[in-house]
């Protein structure tokens, strides 16, 4: 399986910073990363092995908040999603747009709607709702009980 | 110091189809900065489809936009497909790329006739619209709609293609070749179309891949990224087709890109027919009991470019989360490279290069009298009413000064 050996040959270059890898099926794979270690391998994924980024899932779940950063590697129709959990009290992260502007809008998108802190981001303004949503309420984010 | 002036496009604007905001800062008659904003068509879909049963997504995602309203059910169906493991059967997945292809040629024809409207060049919007017209027969003759297909569904899709249909999907086809060559020939010929879009709101490869922009708007950077042979899904391993690229990143190459691809949807749907024609008629479906717990990652290749659909499911009824990233998200993003430098008159074709997602949805309604379920105006009838009222309104001088 042609996946399985990119996907190795990453999490070795990174081995400490891998918590967990799951490999959906051909072609699709999920790896959960340290949340500290994501821009560098997020540098070497579109600096060095040509991926591109498609765009970030947020999910607000019991163990925190949750992302998912997904690239596609166009050249193998690879889709490799990188996963993070955040701390449920402070989200924060630091920002990809100083990289490739294309995480730029959603970056701001996920600010505004789950409250998750982009540290370094160049323009952390609202996409969405400018001036019309009160200040500090999220509406993606999820009660637990 | 030079001072700037703002010119605004939108929120509302005869340019704009849709309501959004173009903050250009100019100089003279030089953009020198643009500024976005959006936010005034948010709907809350993918909050909505948390809400939703599986078989109603469907029915959500396809209302996202009105133009490419298959390709997002196309990349739900991959993703919910993929958290269920189904392979769905071989005269399903050409009904479904036939739709998709069909939509492709459809939208083509839409933005070639906006992009001359928006040049000046009305001639160019009026033909490519009359020919789009019969391929929205063929869609109602398909599915039953001109736009909002309802077509597709976990496992397979809703209605067959059945086969005494197929003779006039191919006459229709041929004629449009006929159509193709002659707005081609006259797109591609014309000095005034070169004079205006050549050199005009370049976009160069190192820009596209920074903004990770997908589509005609990639390929005609040279960036040849295509979803439909990258990540092959439906029929499209199936059949023989290219990619088309072109290298100039200016809007010339990206009419160009759009128009030569309409043959290739084409030649598709004719493969497709084909396979049609080897298969069972009927054979559309496949049983899915449950959608187990997962994540699905659905892509598909609309007439824009790239859809992203990420679906968790908790193994319930309706998904835990739905992302969707629709490709003008990221291609309007570009117009910061694309417009800064243009003139005014320059950056309105430029904007409208990428093929911003607008809805626009026009359709023939029938009506039928409740009680008897007679149908009271059929198209003929719906013309002549048209013309008569506005005899009337004419002959009572609204609209005149």
């Amino acid at each position: 399986m042609e996946t399985d050996i990119i996907i190795n040959k990453l999490t070795e270059k990174f081995s400490s910073d891998t918590v967990e890898i799951r490999l959906v099926k051909e072609r699709r794979a999920i790896v959960t990363v340290n949340p500290a270690a994501l821009p560098a391998i997020a540098s070497h994924l579109y600096l060095n092995e040509g991926y591109r980024f498609i765009i970030a899932s947020a999910l607000h779940t019991r163990r925190g908040f949750e992302i998912y950063y997904h690239f596609s590697l166009d050249s193998k129709g690879l889709v490799l999603s990188l996963h993070v959990i955040l701390d449920a009290e402070k989200p924060r992260i630091e920002s990809l747009s100083n990289m490739f502007s294309a995480s730029n809008w959603i970056e701001r998108e996920m600010h505004e709607l789950f409250g998750i802190d982009f540290m370094h981001h160049p323009n952390q303004e609202k996409l969405l709702s400018e001036g019309n949503w009160a200040e500090g309420v999220y509406p993606y984010r999820k009660e637990f009980k | 110091m030079s001072r700037k002036t703002l010119i605004p496009i939108g929120p509302y604007h005869p340019l704009q189809e849709e309501p959004e905001l173009f903050k250009l800062f100019c100089d003279g008659e030089i953009v020198k900065d643009i500024k976005w904003e959006t936010g005034y068509n948010h709907r809350g879909i993918e909050k909505l489809s948390e809400s939703k049963s599986y078989d109603q997504v469907f029915f959500l995602v396809e209302r996202i936009c009105g133009i490419c309203s298959t390709s997002h059910p196309f990349a739900f169906a991959n993703a919910v497909e993929e958290i269920a493991g189904v392979e769905i059967t071989d005269r399903a997945k050409y009904i479904r790329s036939i739709i998709g292809e069909l939509e492709r040629i459809h939208s083509h024809l839409l933005w070639v006739g906006l992009a001359g409207h928006f040049l000046g060049y009305n001639t160019v919007f009026m033909w490519a619209w009359k020919y789009r017209e019969p391929i929205l027969d063929l869609f109602e003759m398909i599915t039953g709609n001109r736009n909002s297909y309802a077509m597709f569904r976990v496992g397979g899709v809703r209605r067959d293609i059945e086969s005494f249909k197929i003779p006039r999907i191919r006459e229709i086809l041929s004629d449009l070749h006929k159509k193709l060559d002659l707005l081609t020939g006259a797109v591609m010929d014309d000095p005034v179309i070169h004079s205006r879009t050549k050199g005009v709101g370049v976009l160069t490869r190192q820009d596209v891949i920074d903004y990770a922009a997908v589509g005609p708007t990639a390929r005609a950077s040279g960036v040849a990224i295509d979803i439909r042979k990258d990540d092959p899904y439906a029929a499209y391993p199936l059949v023989n087709w290219k990619v088309i690229t072109a290298q100039e990143g200016d809007v010339f190459a990206k009419a160009q890109v759009r128009l030569l691809e309409m043959y290739e949807s084409a030649s598709i749907i004719e493969q497709c027919l084909q396979g049609l024609e080897k298969t069972k008629e009927g054979d559309v479906n496949v049983k899915v009991n449950e959608i187990p717990e997962g994540v699905g990652t659905g892509r598909a290749e609309a007439p824009r470019g790239e859809v992203f659909h990420f679906v968790v499911s908790d193994g319930s009824n309706s998904p835990a989360r739905h992302k969707i990233r629709a490709p003008s998200y990221v291609n309007i993003a570009t117009f910061k490279k694309a417009c800064i430098g243009q003139t005014i008159a320059d950056a309105t074709i430029s904007l409208a290069a990428v093929d911003p997602c607008y809805c626009c949805t026009e359709r023939m309604a029938a009506a039928y009298d409740i009680s008897s379920g007679e149908r009271i105006f059929n198209g003929t009838e719906l013309i002549e009413h048209s013309l008569r009222r506005t005899a009337e309104l004419r002959k009572s001088g609204a609209g005149h000064e």
